[in-house]
Order: C-alpha cells, then sequence, then structure tokens
C-alpha cells in the first residue's frame, strides 16, 4: 500500500503503539537477561552482579545432559521431517494424483490442532502401541511426535518455494538432455534450497521448544530441556531458571539468525 | 511415394526435417491443434505464425518433446520421435523468457546440455566457450544471468541451445521480450546465423512482420488449424483464404461472386478481370491491399480494374497518404505513397480507385 | 484444413494408407503418460501420507474411541460402551471451566486486533526497507523459546519483581498480577500477538492506498474511512488473524500453567489434569474432542473467509 502517510495526531498515535509494541515484545526478553545475572535467590530481585547461576548450569549434569537430549531429537527429527516434508512438497507442487485434496488438507492438521490434543493423541497412541508392541516410551516416541508436526510445516515452507519457482527452467533442463533425476539435482534442488533450509531450521526452533507433546509422550528418566525447565517452574522458581532460560533463548536466536542469513544469501544467488 | 520426403526441383528426395502427420493435441474438449500435416525443409528457417490461442506454441512444444501429441505421427530426419522424451529428442529449444537457470554461470547455462549428455569438463568448456564466442557474449562467461541485458540473455539462450550442435532448433516468440531497435537487430542476426550454421529453424511468433522478415517459410495457424503454409510472397500476394488476407499486413476484401474462370463480378456488378479456379457463382472476396490501389479523378480512365467512390478522409502521413475511399456498398482503405507529382483528393471528391488485375488475389472464407 | 496449391504440404489423397500406418502416437499414449505421472506423484506423497495415518489420522481415531469408553479404578476399560464423558461435560465445574478459557480466549483475541490493527497499518505506511527491518525484529522474539517467554512473565509479574517495584516506585502501590487471570491473558497476547500482526498486515498491504485517498477526497473523516472503507476490505485478514490468535488460545496449557496456577484452571490445565493426576483417560479424551471441534469449526471459517495468508 503506497500512499496515504498518516499526520499530526493520528502518527504520533501510531508511532506511539508501534514503539509500544516493540517495548512490549523486547522488555520481558531484556529483564530475563539482566535477572540471569542477578546474585539473589529471590528471581527478579537484584541482588549484585554474578556468574553463579550460569556455572551452576554449566555444573549441573541434570540440565547438561536435558540439553544434550533436546539436541539429539531435534537433529533426529528435523532430518527425517525435512525428507518426508520436502517429498510431500514436490508431490503437491509438481503433480497432481488421486486424493491430492485430502492429502493437503490432511497436511494442515497439525499445524492447526492445539499441542495439547496432540500431546494427548500421542499418548494415548503409544500407551496402547506399548502394550500390543512392548516398548518403552523415550527418545524414540519424542523424536516420532516431533516429526509428525514437522513435516507439515517443512513441507508448508518448501511448498511456497516451490511455487515461486518458474517452471521453465526444469522444462530447460529436460530440452537439454536431462533426465527428471538430474533435472530435480541440478537445477530444481539449487533453486528450492532456501526453502529446506528455512524448513529445516524451523523444525529444529519447533522440536526444541516443544514442551507439552514431549512431556506427554516422555519416557522415565529421560527428558529434554524446555521440559526440565517446565518441571522447574512449577517445582519453584530460582534463578537458576533465568540461566537456563537465557542459554535456550541464545539458541532459538542464533537459529533465527541462521535462517535469516540464508534466505538473504540464497535471495542474492 | 514416401511420406516423409519432398520433391525439389532437381527430382532429388530429401528427408524433411520435421514431418508432422495427422498430429492432434486434445485439452479436455478444447483442439489445441487439430489434424496437422505439416513438413518442414532440412535447412529451412521456418516460421509458425499466427494470434495467440491458435496452437502454434503447443505445435512447436510437441516438437520438443515438452507436450506429448493425442494422435499422429511426428517425424525428425526420418526418426519417429512423437512418443519420446525430450531428453531423447535431437532438438532444443529457446524458450520464451530464456529459462536461463538463474544459480549458474553464462559458462555453465551453457554448457549444461554437454554436461547432461556426458562430454568431459574439458570438452564441455572448450565447446562451451565456442558458441559463447559465436554469440559474441566472450568475457561474460563466468556472469551470472540477472547480471546480463535482455539482449545478452537471449544470445546465452541461443548458445546454449546450439551448443549441443541439434537437427532442429525451436525458437518460442524469441525476440518477444526485446526493444524493437533491438529487435531488429536480432532479427538480421538470426537469419545469418541460421545461414551460417545451415540447421533448421522453427520459430514461433505472433509478430507476422517478424515471420515475414525472417523467414523461408511461414505457415499461418488460427484455431488449431493451418490455414496457409508458403513463402513470405506468396502468403502476401496469393492469401489463401480470408483470414490469412486479413492477418498479414492490412487489406480491403471486396465481396462478390464468381462468374467465370477470368471473371469476378462485385456487388456493385463491376466485372474485375481475375483468374480463379473456383466455381461459377462461388462467394468470393477479391483482397486489395491498400498501396495495391491508385486514386484517379472520377472521370479518367485509368489502366486495369477500377471502382467509384468517393475519399471520405485524408490522413497525412509523412511518407504517404492514407485514404479512406467510400464505396457504393463499402467503404475502403488507400494508401498512396508521398511521391512528387502525387495528385491529392480532399474529402468529398469523386474517385477511382485503380488497380491491376494481378495485384489482386481471391479468397474465401 | 486448408491446403495452398503453390505451397509443398503433400496431397494427403496420395498416400491415405501409409498416413494409417504413421500414426505411431495412438489415443491411448497421453492417458497412459498421465498415468505414470500420477503413480510417480503418488510414490513422492507416499511416506508421508503413512506417516500421518499412523502417527496422526490413527491416535485421532483412538481419542475419539476413549471418549466413548469406560473408566475404571485400574485405568481405562476399553469396553462398555458409554456417553458418561460427554455427559460429564454438561456439569457445572466444566461448564464454567469452558466458559472461562473461551472468554479468555476471545477477550485475548480482541486485545490483540486493537493492538495489532494500527501497528499493521503503521508498518503497512512505512518506506519498503523499512517495512522489512521492523517485521524482521517483530519475528525474533516469536522465534525463541515458547517457554522461556512465559517465564520472563513470571519474572516480571513476580510478588517483588520488577513490576511490582515500578508500580510502588510511581506511587501505584504493590501490583499482585501474577497467578491472575489478567496474567494469563498478558501471556497469551505476548504470545500470540505476532499471528494477528501478520496476516492483518498482509490484508493491509494488499489494499490499493487510493482507495482510501478517494474516501478522504469525498469527504469522510480517518475513522470514517477506516470504518467504511479499511475495514471491510481487509475483513479476511482480520478474521484469519483471530483464528489464528483463538484457536491456540483456548487450547493453552503452558501459558495457564506457568502464570495462572491452580486458582485459575483453563480448558488446557483440565484436559491435561485428567491424564496426568484424575486418571480419567475418556473424560480427557472427550474434552480433547470439544477441544478439536472448536478448533475444526474455526479452521473452516479461516479458509472459506480468511483466506490462505497462512
Amino acid at each position: 500500500m503506497s500512499v496515504t502517510q498518516p499526520r499530526g495526531a493520528t502518527k504520533r498515535l501510531l508511532q506511539f503503539n508501534s514503539w509500544f509494541v516493540y517495548l512490549f515484545f523486547y522488555a520481558p526478553i531484556i529483564l530475563l537477561v539482566i535477572f540471569s545475572f542477578s546474585d539473589s535467590p529471590n528471581v527478579g530481585v537484584w541482588g549484585g552482579f554474578t556468574l553463579d547461576w550460569y556455572s551452576e548450569f554449566a555444573d549441573s549434569s541434570q540440565t547438561r545432559s536435558a540439553l544434550g537430549n533436546s539436541i539429539k531429537v531435534a537433529l533426529v527429527s528435523t532430518v527425517i521431517s525435512v525428507v518426508l516434508g520436502t517429498m510431500a512438497a514436490l508431490a503437491l507442487e509438481r503433480f497432481t494424483f488421486r486424493g491430492k485434496r485430502v492429502f493437503d488438507a490432511l497436511l494442515y492438521l497439525p499445524i492447526i490442532i492445539p499441542d495439547v490434543t496432540m500431546a494427548i493423541m500421542l499418548l494415548l497412541f503409544f500407551s496402547e502401541a506399548a502394550n500390543i508392541l512392548g516398548f518403552q516410551k523415550g527418545f524414540a516416541t519424542i523424536a516420532l511426535s516431533h516429526v509428525a508436526f514437522n513435516i507439515s510445516f517443512v513441507s508448508v515452507v518448501v511448498r511456497a518455494r516451490l511455487a515461486g519457482m518458474d517452471q521453465r527452467l526444469e522444462e530447460a533442463a529436460v530440452d537439454l538432455y536431462a533426465s527428471r533425476w538430474k533435472a530435480f539435482r541440478h537445477v530444481t534442488l539449487p533453486l528450492i534450497m532456501p526453502g529446506i533450509a528455512g524448513g529445516a531450521l524451523l523444525a529444529l526452533t519447533l522440536s526444541l521448544d516443544d514442551v507439552v507433546i514431549t512431556q506427554f509422550v516422555n519416557g522415565p528418566g529421560w527428558t529434554t530441556l524446555p521440559v526440565f525447565v517446565f518441571g522447574l517452574i512449577r517445582k519453584g522458581v530460582t534463578p537458576l531458571i533465568n540461566a537456563v532460560s537465557v542459554v535456550m533463548l541464545v539458541i532459538s536466536t542464533v537459529l533465527v539468525l541462521l535462517s535469516l542469513i540464508t534466505e538473504r544469501a540464497r535471495s542474492d544467488s | 511415394m514416401s511420406v516423409e520426403s519432398m520433391d525439389r526441383e532437381d527430382g532429388e528426395r530429401e528427408l524433411a526435417a520435421v514431418s508432422m502427420r495427422s498430429i492432434t493435441k486434445r485439452f479436455g474438449d478444447v483442439y489445441a491443434v487439430d489434424d496437422i500435416d505439416l513438413d518442414i525443409a532440412d535447412g529451412e528457417f521456418f516460421a509458425l505464425l499466427g494470434p495467440s490461442g491458435c496452437g502454434k506454441t503447443t505445435t512447436l512444444r510437441m516438437v520438443a518433446g515438452l507436450e506429448f501429441p493425442t494422435l499422429g505421427s511426428l517425424k525428425i530426419y526420418g526418426n519417429e520421435v512423437g512418443t519420446l522424451a525430450p531428453n531423447k529428442r535431437p532438438v532444443n529449444t529457446v524458450f520464451q523468457n530464456y529459462a536461463l537457470f538463474p544459480h549458474m554461470s553464462v559458462l555453465e547455462n551453457v554448457g549444461f546440455g554437454l554436461k547432461m549428455q556426458g562430454a568431459s569438463k574439458a570438452e564441455t568448456k572448450t565447446q562451451a566457450m565456442e558458441a559463447i564466442e559465436m554469440v559474441q557474449l566472450q568475457g561474460m562467461e563466468k556472469r551470472r544471468p540477472n547480471q546480463l541485458s535482455g539482449g545478452q540473455q537471449q544470445r546465452v539462450a541461443l548458445a546454449r541451445a546450439l551448443v549441443n550442435r541439434p537437427q532442429v532448433l525451436l525458437l518460442d516468440e524469441p525476440l518477444g521480450a526485446l526493444d524493437l531497435k533491438l529487435r531488429q537487430e536480432m532479427q538480421t542476426e538470426l537469419k545469418s546465423l541460421q545461414r551460417e550454421l545451415g540447421i533448421t529453424f522453427v520459430f514461433v511468433t505472433h509478430d507476422q512482420e517478424e515471420a515475414m522478415s525472417m523467414a523461408d517459410r511461414i505457415a499461418v495457424m488460427k484455431d488449431g488449424v493451418l490455414n496457409q503454409v508458403a513463402s513470405p510472397e506468396e502468403i502476401y500476394e496469393r492469401p489463401a483464404n480470408r483470414f490469412v488476407a486479413d492477418f498479414i499486413g492490412h487489406t480491403n476484401l471486396l465481396e462478390g461472386h464468381v462468374v467465370d474462370r477470368e471473371i469476378v463480378r462485385l456487388s456493385n456488378g463491376a466485372d474485375i478481370p481475375v483468374k480463379t479456379d473456383l466455381p461459377s457463382g462461388a462467394k468470393v472476396e477479391v483482397s486489395l491491399r491498400p498501396e495495391r490501389a491508385f486514386l484517379h479523378p472520377a472521370s479518367s480512365t485509368p489502366d486495369g480494374a477500377w471502382v467509384d467512390g468517393a475519399v471520405k478522409s485524408v490522413t497525412y502521413l509523412g511518407n504517404a497518404y492514407v485514404y479512406q475511399v467510400a464505396l457504393d456498398w463499402m467503404e475502403i482503405d488507400v494508401r498512396e505513397e508521398n511521391r512528387p507529382g502525387l495528385e491529392v483528393f480532399d474529402p468529398g471528391a469523386p474517385v477511382r480507385v485503380a488497380f491491376a488485375p494481378d495485384a489482386v488475389s481471391v479468397v474465401t472464407e | 484444413m486448408v491446403r495452398n496449391r503453390d505451397s509443398a504440404v503433400l496431397d494427403r489423397d496420395d498416400n491415405a494408407g501409409d498416413a494409417r500406418a504413421e500414426l505411431v502416437v495412438d489415443d491411448q499414449f497421453e492417458v497412459r503418460a498421465a498415468k505414470a505421472e500420477s503413480r510417480r506423484g503418488l510414490l513422492l506423497a507416499l511416506p508421508a501420507w503413512l506417516y500421518l495415518m499412523v502417527l496422526f489420522v490413527a491416535p485421532l481415531a483412538i481419542v475419539t474411541v476413549y471418549s466413548f469408553a469406560t473408566r475404571t479404578r485400574s485405568g481405562t476399560e476399553l469396553s462398555g460402551w458409554n456417553l458418561d464423558s460427554y455427559r460429564k461435560l454438561g456439569e457445572p465445574i466444566v461448564r464454567d471451566i469452558l466458559f472461562r478459557s473461551l472468554t479468555l480466549a476471545i477477550i485475548t483475541t480482541v486485545i490483540c486486533l486493537v493492538i495489532a490493527y494500527p501497528f499493521s497499518y503503521y508498518l503497512a505506511t512505512r518506506p519498503e526497507r523499512i517495512r522489512n527491518v521492523m517485521l524482521v525484529f517483530v519475528m525474533i522474539p516469536f522465534w525463541t523459546n515458547f517457554l522461556v517467554r512465559n517465564f520472563a512473565w513470571r519474572v516480571i509479574l513476580g510478588n517483588d519483581g520488577p513490576l511490582t517495584r515500578v508500580t510502588e516506585t510511581v506511587g501505584l502501590g504493590e501490583v499482585e498480577l501474577l497467578f491472575t487471570p489478567v496474567a494469563v491473558v498478558l501471556g497469551l497476547v505476548y504470545g500470540f500477538l505476532p499471528f494477528m500482526i501478520l496476516p492483518l498486515y498482509a490484508a493491509i498491504e494488499r489494499v490499493d492506498g487510493r482507495l482510501l485517498e478517494a474516501s478522504r477526497d469525498l469527504g469522510a473523516t480517518g475513522f470514517e474511512s477506516f470504518r467504511q472503507v479499511l475495514l471491510p476490505l481487509t475483513m479476511p485478514g482480520v478474521i484469519a488473524g483471530s483464528i489464528l490468535v483463538f484457536v491456540p488460545s483456548l487450547g493453552a496449557y503452558v501459558t495457564p500453567e506457568i502464570l495462572g496456577g491452580a486458582k485459575t484452571t483453563l480448558l488446557g490445565s483440565y484436559i491435561v489434569i485428567q491424564f496426568l493426576t484424575a486418571r480419567n483417560w475418556p473424560f480427557g479424551a472427550a474434552l480433547s474432542f470439544v477441544l478439536m471441534a472448536i478448533m475444526l469449526v474455526a479452521t473452516l471459517i479461516y479458509f472459506r473467509k480468511g483466506g490462505r495468508t497462512l
């Protein structure tokens, strides 16, 4: 929308509103970071600067194993969901087949469903499966659950990229003696790579973030970082959680920045 | 007589570069291409011309293999290719918006086809560089397509196709995206390139001037059907039907019917001495190009045939005068080149519109 | 087909027999090629499809089945199918919780709308470069860990936390917002505001600014232009954003747990309780089913009226 620049009182109001929104977004995060350095047993109270909470975090084997588990689950589920999600995206954007509409709708459901509902569904499913097949809930069930919602997110991102791609390029490749597979490998794949990377980063983020689903399909003696933190919070808050939160924040931010950089870099080429 | 060969003047049988028999393409209920028979000669610069939606691009794509015919036979130099995938045909295409791979350099683009055919890196590089030099883009090989102008992109597309030495080169509206001056330059270049290489070029266009200036022969298409396939002169001077007469250049169509082999009677009763093979009584139109008609005063007796009318309007174009002349039953356009000594007529003046009998052609629907 | 005798197209009559033999592409070829292509597409889609059938559709079915099961002391009996769980939905406690959850979700949605609309409008009027930067800064917090962001509010709203310190200093006295519905709404708005901003921005951005100019030119005040021109034109965005905020708010669990505490039980927590403490899985399943039904209805509205602004 080109146009009508707001003027005078309206403009000031709108600007105030915008600044308010940004403040609203960032103040809590900034405060969180600040208080993670606070030397006080009470959260949100400033008691002098300290790095004790971070060293406690680094020392705690529990948090470290939880972090390690989170990363393992995220990596595994991302790889699987990127492969399946990309294939699904290709099928939907380049082919027609019977039941395509159903498949399309099916892919949207995990995006829209509230995570409580999904957590419950998977809990019941795995409980039944455990009864019949007799396996333990744990890493496998968590990873499988994460893939279940990540496929959809990856496919949405890759589809957008595929749709924006000029299909004549694939025709040109075939006209120039490339087989279908080679045309995909040398032309389509490089051009949708930013989409795949974006989808992968999204999947990683969602997996690292997940609390409810992971908690429900978790097994005994196994936990991921968010679930661990969630448990801590419910028991009673200490600034240790601050420190852990900041670490998680840093990881998320790094991922976001990475995705932004890849978006920008690829869209230039 | 063998189907895919064509008679040449010296009686020698020559294999047609592209040979189509009963080629049909149906999309649902619509016949985009309807039962086409066509031979394109070896070394020809051939044009498929027609308004949008006439099926010319579909036909081209069927030769490329990007569409499969619903029905029919398609041969390239005698080999049946109708069912082959595009990567198995000895044919390459220059796409309408060039379709250059944005993530590859010019050199990589041009060498793509060779790479896909399994050529070694060294060979690919050498031959690609040769092709790049042939289209005068040396020095640009490391650039990306988005760093090139439209004209340069087009040359890359050409090089990319020609480097593979295809038996037939297909071009889909190759000059459409270029501005006028560039277009004219490229027309000359393409023509001389084709002569030099001797490869059969088949191109698609909706621009009849382009077709006329570049092609050895033109196929005029409408609604999936061939209306006329002939040289530019033939098509202009002796259009096969109303559509061709009207589509190529501008023409006046005078209604009448055939009296006999030598005479056509116009609606106003005037008899025109024109040769025609059509039967007596057949309803026809006489195609008279505006530049073939000349205005004379009403009382004069010019050579050739004439009809009477009155000038309705005059427009001065600098290099010509364009008249609208009202005849008894219709209006026609007359274009007189601005030459010294030209008699100019004012609106309202009664005139005699004269033309040579062999300057018109008889057309039917 | 018109043939001009002067040109070189061959006369068909001469080789009618040959012509028939040359018809290599028969009318089945196209059909077969299309079928092969279709099969390839299906194969590509198959892995994801199967995966979702097993790990999404099947679990969904199981939940539905469970909602008709019986609860026993030792667990769940998959027999004696009944509607007890659904009847339980009518109990006052349940209705209270449902009502409270709906209310909070609606309030959250409205607040998000009121804050986001001016923001998105202002965003849409900025020059291109600034717009992109502003959007990125909206998205960054959204991409950071959800749990962490909720916890941040816990820190702020705490009994001795920054917020109450500020209000005390300013003279407004102590503020104990934690574990109140206000805190929950605050947390939900914080979490889902970007979901409202993006579709709204997309819708506003698409509006031809000249329409607003025309409206002003014809004498309408700014507010009237907004109400009569801008709002109707951006309605799909409003609907899309509202649904994207309403649905997750309704089923929210983490935010109410961290900021709401035990005093305000909402639907999400209530469902979880059935599975973790109360051990009434059939009832929990029935509740989930209700939540899913609401979500499905909302999704249908989203796709019909809101457009695909996902």
